[in-house]
């Protein structure tokens, strides 16, 4: 293939490299564009009594306060997914009732920062304050209810009751798990408890709003999800979607925190009532306490054996933390033990439960893994503790159990594995990193222990028979291609990868598409760039795309030949009639369709998958081990991964690469803490201590590749299975330094230090 | 309070807030490549040249650039796209947010040791954080630039 599986540029590359203004506060006009910020409650549940704001209101610059009288009172979602939501009916732009510190009270409008922050300054809120609901064990069937009010509204049938604090609940299964259970020699069984980790992106929330020449709304958002936006905003500010335009400029990083709307409301409400331009720009300290970060869960496995280490068993129980609001509560949940248990080819059983509750904390939102990477790490590091408890090698409990090429997943849908490599990445993880040598570990013979531990992983390709992609591609004079698109490229490449596959597709070269998206008036529909989608599901429609268009140039190619269409070929650069060897380029093609031409060399096409091709991955961890301060220095970290075709190799390896990394933060660093008061610590960069450079030790990323017969050229998905491999394997190579199992993240060292104080 | 501060060549006097940090005045006079990640000096984003050494204009007042020679990348086109075609064909600038100060940091590497191993580089640019790549692509990058560099090719 000449484009597909090439490690071409990214189309933006170098405008990037060279810090070109092409992020939302550097391409707007900042001329008369109102500041927007908001008022936020410092109690974790609390009803808004009242708000005093003649004197903030009379501050020089201010435009506009708000507060929960001013706000449409009918309840919507600000998860991006596809309608009817899963996620409960449960926001509004201000409530009087404020669920978690941080949650806005009132909106600021002004025309200056200065100005506003005096504002916010001298308003008076007064507050009767309640007793929060903060932990999450104990908030099902609390006597504090999170979400009291009639008007709560579930549009899905998950299990959510809102008088119960239940965003969801539910339970699947395949024979019978406890006769199983009872008949093995051996069950291990514990509990793991993971962390609301944030995505952390560099470019914090940010959107700006205008009225256009139509009066209409104009929202230019750092966002994956313009359609999703689009919807959102008309349910909260109660306007038709018609009055609305939402478009993306580059992003910088989204991992899946602007899969929700987070920022968005509030400069739009400010716009709508104003009329006037305005932005808002959250500071890092709000995106850490009033954003959308990944579900705090606490998974329970009971994992079934048999001496010879045959896996017979998998029973999963999960209890998700929404926080105060629901978004993306009840479908994280399920990849916890949807995308964890199947990695297990062989069980005759499996049951998987789950709650999602309410409490009073920041809600929790959509984070690279999903619930994948909560799950995996609870099912792998209890296989790899099946493992030690057998006195087996984990690679070969592996090898003896492991999901292969050609099976039914029971619990993944019933869904057969067309393509699966997770044979082949495990054993050439293991020869990459030396693991016959190393495992479990070398004394180094100075207080530090050197420890190998491993992990698999999957996730899935898209939401199967839910998510929409969509592509426009269109030839211009001089035979050129305009694509449009839907999906937003976060930094991920997608714009790239779509144009590799149209160019394979169209037999030139990349740089003859063009890349323009996305824009809720010009971009077909798309649902967004999330769920490892885009190359699968929008690859898919590319592909059709511009096979229509190849018949398309072909048509018009042998028009101008006054050849018939089945005498004609086309190669890319021109259509040739074959019984006259007469030809026609593109370019005398693309200006020809603009003379006198009734037929568009143009064409949509929308992809939807009723399957979701799992990728598969094997990652294996060697640490140095401080056994006096508990310090774990990552050594060595390798990653092989079956993504399908890789259709650009640099962009997979760097994609593995940045969630390896996002993993051994999650593993190591990434903590969240809260007061008894419901207070989060971690609220800067200088608290939540992300990875640098100095703490990722080496990445080692190869690829083992399947083809997968659903997808564009053989693609599955890559963006978000590399997140769930380090924290599992991080674990068992700590065990095999220290002799303790960590089952709660991070596995920092002073927790290690503690543990070997005890010893 | 007034101010003269030479941005990229370019002398500018002005009355400011004496609260005014040097991010603000900078990317107030269009220099968009400034950004802001963190407000805490964690991040490195908003790196750029006082008098040739490396700062954080987040945590630098406009004030003590009063007199003083200021570089951002909109100053050094030419070294960043030289140097960042390097990062651009490892797929390593990603969503390209941090690459701004990432570039700064890098290019006063450079200036200071022409020649840096992997200890250094990684050293002098802990405090430049990336979200998306894992750092690796970047460091594959620079090394292939260095190479590039010593074998005389400029």
């Amino acid at each position: 293939m000449r484009a597909v599986n090439q490690p071409v540029r990214k189309k933006d590359a170098m405008s990037l490299v060279t810090g070109k203004p092409v992020y939302m506060d550097d391409v707007i006009n900042h001329e008369n564009c109102l500041i927007v910020k908001v008022l936020r409650s410092p109690h974790a549940n609390a009803i808004v009594e009242s708000v005093q704001k003649a004197a903030a209101e009379k501050v020089p610059g201010i435009e506009a306060i708000y507060t929960w009288e001013d706000v449409p009172g009918q309840r919507f979602t600000m998860a991006g997914q596809t309608y009817p939501e899963p996620s409960p009916y449960d926001r509004l732009i201000l409530d009087r009732h404020v669920r978690y510190i941080g949650d806005p009270v009132a909106i600021v409008a002004g025309d200056s920062e200065k100005a506003v922050d005096k504002a916010l300054k001298i308003l008076k809120v007064n507050y009767q304050v309640l007793e929060p609901l903060l932990d999450f064990r104990a908030a099902k069937d609390n006597k504090i209810l999170v979400h009291p009010e009639d008007s709560w509204k579930s549009l899905c049938p998950v299990g959510a009751d809102n008088q119960r604090n239940l965003c969801a609940s539910g339970e699947s299964g395949d024979g019978d798990i406890e006769a199983v259970l009872a008949d093995c020699d051996i069950v291990v069984e514990n509990t793991y408890h993971t962390k609301a980790c944030q995505q952390a992106m560099m470019e914090t929330f940010r959107t700006y709003c205008s009225i256009d020449a139509y009066g209409r709304l104009n929202v230019l958002s750092s966002t994956q999800i313009v359609f999703h936006v689009r919807r959102i905003l008309s349910n909260a500010l109660g306007i038709p979607k018609s009055m609305i335009r939402v478009a993306k400029p580059r992003i910088g990083g989204g991992f899946g925190a602007k899969q929700s709307v987070v920022a968005e409301v509030f400069p739009a409400f400010v716009t709508w009532m104003t009329k006037k331009p305005s932005r808002m720009i959250y500071t890092r300290r709000e995106s850490q306490i009033a954003s959308s970060p990944r579900h705090e869960m606490e998974v329970s496995v009971r994992i079934g054996a048999m001496k010879d280490g045959r896996i017979r068993g998998i029973d999963v129980y999960t209890l998700s933390n929404t926080g105060a609001y629901g978004e993306h509560g009840p479908t994280t949940v399920g990849l916890s033990g949807h995308k964890s248990i199947p990695l297990y080819g062989t069980p005759e059983a499996h049951r998987f439960r789950y709650d999602v509750v309410y409490t009073n904390v920041m809600s929790a939102g959509a984070y690279r893994g999903y619930g994948a990477t909560q799950g995996i790490f609870a099912v792998e590091s209890a296989v790899n503790e099946l493992a030690a408890k057998l006195n087996m090698d984990p690679v070969v409990l592996r090898e003896k159990n492991m999901v292969r090429e050609g099976q039914i997943m029971p619990a993944y849908y019933g869904e057969k594995t067309n393509s699966c490599a997770l044979d082949r990445c495990v054993e050439r993880a293991k020869q990459m990193i030396g693991w016959d040598n190393k495992y479990p570990c070398r004394d180094m013979g100075n207080g530090k222990v050197r420890s190998v531990g491993m992990a698999m992983a999957m996730q899935g390709s898209g939401i199967s028979g839910v998510d929409v992609g969509s592509a426009t591609i269109k030839m211009n004079e001089e035979g050129y291609y305009t694509m449009i698109i839907g999906a937003a490229d976060m930094g991920t490449g997608c714009d790239t990868i779509l144009a590799q596959m149209a160019a394979e597709c169209l037999d030139c070269p990349v740089d003859a598409i063009t890349v323009f998206g996305a824009d809720t008036d010009a971009s077909p529909y798309d649902s967004g760039s999330y769920a490892s989608s885009t190359t699968y599901v929008t690859g898919k429609a590319v592909e059709k795309a511009c096979e229509k268009l190849r018949e398309k140039i072909l048509a018009k190619g042998a028009e101008l030949l006054n050849c018939g269409p089945g005498e004609a070929e086309f190669d890319g650069e021109r259509v040739f009639c074959a019984a006259t060897g007469d030809s026609v380029d593109l370019k005398t093609i693309g200006t020809s369709a603009m003379n006198g031409n009734r037929t568009a060399l143009e064409v949509t096409e929308t992809n939807s998958s009723p399957v979701s091709p799992p990728p598969f991955m094997c990652g294996m961890a060697e640490i140095e081990q401080d056994k006096e301060t508990g310090q774990v220095e990552l050594v060595d970290y390798v990653a092989v991964v079956d993504c399908g075709t890789v259709v650009n190799p640099n962009l997979a390896r760097v994609q593995t690469e940045g969630g390896i990394a996002q993993g051994i933060g999650m593993a190591l660093f990434e903590n969240i803490q809260y007061s008894d008061k419901g207070h989060l610590f971690e609220n800067t960069l200088m608290q939540y201590k992300i990875p640098t450079r100095l703490d990722v030790g080496k990445i080692r990323v190869e690829f083992e590749s399947s083809y997968e017969p659903t997808g564009p050229f053989g693609a599955k998905s890559i963006g978000e299975i590399v997140i769930n491999t380090p924290s599992p394997a991080i674990a068992q190579a700590v065990y095999n330094a220290t002799g303790h199992w960590f089952r709660e993240l991070p596995i920092t060292a002073e927790k290690i230090a503690m543990a070997l104080a005890d010893d | 309070m007034k101010v003269t501060v030479t941005v990229n060549g370019r002398k500018i006097q002005e009355e400011i807030d004496a609260d005014l940090l040097l991010i603000d005045f900078l990317r107030n006079h269009g220099c968009m490549s400034v950004k802001r990640g963190c407000d805490t000096s964690n991040c490195g984003l908003c790196t750029v040249m006082l008098d040739g050494k490396p700062v954080l204009s987040c945590s630098v007042l406009t004030a003590r650039a009063d007199g003083h020679k200021v570089e951002t990348l909109e100053g050094l086109q030419a070294e960043a796209e030289e140097f960042g075609a390097f990062i651009a064909d490892q797929g390593a600038e990603q969503c390209g947010f941090c690459n701004p100060g990432f570039m700064m940091n890098a290019l006063a590497l450079f200036r200071e040791n022409p020649e840096p191993d992997v200890e250094e580089i990684k050293e002098y640019l802990a405090g430049n954080l990336c979200r998306c790549s894992g750092y690796e692509g970047q460091l594959r990058g620079i090394l292939n630039f260095l190479a590039w560099k010593k074998e005389g090719r400029p």
